[in-house]
């Protein structure tokens, strides 16, 4: 089945220099394994393709049900050399979110 | 020892809200109150500001600030942790003490904490083997050496701890990590020894949740922010600390906002990066040891963290001068809207080429379609109205100044329904830039000042 990230996730992004990073957290713990499985940093770098230039990372915290990503030069040199509207990356978590998985499970969403 | 103590946030940063810390005094029982003031590039504003007058230099803000609350602070004995004094905590402290004089207050006690600031200092370092070179490009600071504005090490908790046990109320630093500023009151009042890590780092998780004010009780929250009560009445955060590392995250009761796991596990995922290494000055913190509990209404209780020993170096913040910035928008109205401001920014872009001017970056989003999904933007029906805003970097200012002679002719010379050219044409801003460095912990010393006045 298809589904938005939105719907099982939320999440927060924020800066360090050039580099966003979007926590995304499970709405339900049941939820975890599927961000764990489908969102792989392959899956992000081709999402995030003309946003962020440089590599993808991604941590795993198992006890908030949550990934940490690292998107590297996403913010136009960040800081106050950025010429980005969002130049802090507030809204990628937002922009992450947005992205639709095709996952082999079937799941109930309530949100 | 005491129980338990309540810490609480009063500000997530400098230009947070000004009521929030008359909230947190007057709203409910505090031990503690701290406010951070300090984003990586703020050092560098203040220390201009102290270049043209040497009594500025701290984050202004708190003058008022602090009229707003002092004498609940003095009637309830609340003890008051800030890293506002930026470049200048004597100046600051100077100016606190004149407030305390302007409502009667005697018997002040205010420290100090200083030798952060190793701009002055930088030459003899290098001298000494050590380069500061930007941990993170791997450049040499002899690059920048030149256009350096200010250069500051990230103290922790440890001076502030000083400052308190010599009989501060009121402890005033410089770039003390924003996590310092609530693990402190934790190591004082219950004794934690330098090497309890997991206490430390117990009390930096804490100081992480309370180092954005609101964000941690309901703002910014992106679960359900629909479901959030009275954001206009925000309680920000209390830390509700305990002698074994325990900490409920809370607010006072009768304010707004919510403190549930969800709030807290989205400020804890802000801005970090490896989260089994957050490194301060005062212990590595794992933040997947971290456990949540939703102990109650507005309560959520953390618990089980795991700390390992500090490295044997300090981070050092600098910041140095990187040319100029400057931007404008225009507003086009229906019909073919973003066709219309695509057109604008393309006779620009003509105009500015044809004038041979030296631009390092000329950027152009569309506020309301692209500026946050850039090439991601979904085509919906067709805008109503759209913003164009452009902007441009160089290290040439007379290219930046010119630029800004461009916009306006838009209005009359290109596609037409433009709204928005208000405020005359921009100005030239300075690009400051950002250099992250490590310095041996041996290497510089904090020093603590405590006075009454």
């Amino acid at each position: 089945m298809k589904i938005q990230l939105l719907q099982i996730a939320h999440a927060r992004s924020g800066d360090k220099g050039d580099t966003g990073n979007v926590g995304v957290i499970a709405r339900k713990p049941e939820y975890y394994p599927l961000l764990a499985k489908y969102l792989t940093v392959e899956k992000v770098k081709e999402y995030f393709h003309g946003i962020c230039q440089g590599k993808v990372e991604r941590y795993e915290l198992p006890n908030l049900y949550a990934l940490n990503f690292l998107l590297h030069e996403s913010l136009g040199g960040g800081g106050t050399i950025s010429l980005k509207n969002d130049a802090q990356g507030k809204t990628l978590g937002s922009v992450m979110l947005r992205m639709e998985l095709e996952i082999e499970e079937n799941i109930s969403i309530g949100r | 020892m005491k129980p338990s103590v309540r810490i609480a946030s009063g500000q997530g940063f400098w230009g947070d809200l000004q009521t929030a810390p008359i909230a947190q005094v007057r709203k409910g029982p505090i031990d503690y109150m701290m406010m951070d003031f300090l984003a990586e590039v703020t050092m560098s504003i203040l220390q201009k500001q102290k270049m043209k007058d040497p009594k500025l230099g701290y984050a202004k803000d708190l003058i008022p600030l602090f009229e707003g609350v002092l004498l609940d602070v003095i009637e309830k004995n609340i003890k008051v942790i800030t890293n506002g004094g930026g470049v200048n905590p004597l100046a600051c402290r100077d100016a606190i003490f004149a407030v305390a004089k302007k409502l009667g207050i005697t018997g002040l006690k205010i420290g100090v904490v200083l030798g952060d600031d190793i701009l002055n200092e930088i030459d003899s370092f290098a001298f000494r083997g050590i380069t500061l070179d930007n941990m993170e490009t791997r450049e040499k600071l002899s690059s920048i050496r030149n256009n350096l504005i200010s250069a500051n090490v990230y103290f922790g908790a440890f001076p502030i701890v000083e400052a308190l046990q010599q009989g501060a109320q009121i402890v005033i630093t410089g770039r003390t990590t924003d996590t310092g500023l609530t693990l402190a009151p934790m190591i004082y009042e219950f004794g934690w020894k330098n090497n309890d890590w997991n206490k430390l780092a117990a009390g930096t998780v804490a100081g992480h949740i309370l180092e954005c004010g609101g964000q941690a009780s309901g703002g910014n929250f992106s679960a359900d922010w629909k479901s959030v009560p009275d954001l206009a009445h925000i309680g920000f955060p209390i830390a509700e600390a305990y002698p074994d590392g325990r900490v409920v995250i809370t607010k006072h009761e009768n304010t707004g906002g919510l403190v549930s796991a969800a709030t807290v596990k989205e400020q804890l995922l802000y801005e970090i990066g490896d989260p089994k290494n957050y490194i301060t000055p005062d212990c590595i913190a794992d933040f997947t040891s971290i456990q949540l509990n939703e102990a109650g209404i507005n309560r959520v209780e953390v618990f089980g963290v795991k700390g390992r020993p500090a490295t044997e170096t300090y981070k050092v913040s600098m910041a140095y001068f990187d040319g100029y910035t400057s931007f404008s928008t225009l507003t086009y109205a229906w019909p073919d809207a973003l066709e219309k401001a695509k057109k604008a920014d393309e006779i620009l872009r003509a105009r500015l080429k044809d004038l041979h001017l030296s631009f390092d970056e000329i950027r152009t989003e569309y506020l309301g379609f692209d500026s946050c999904f850039g090439p991601l933007a979904e085509n919906h029906e067709e805008l109503n109205e759209v913003v164009m805003r452009i902007g441009v970097r160089s290290h040439d200012r007379e290219s930046v100044e010119r630029f800004g002679k461009e916009i306006a002719p838009l209005i009359l010379t290109g596609p037409p329904s433009v709204a928005g050219f208000a405020g005359g044409r921009p100005k030239p801003s300075d690009v400051i830039a950002y250099w992250p460095s490590l310095i041996p912990k041996t290497t510089v010393a904090p020093k603590v000042i405590v006075e009454e006045m």
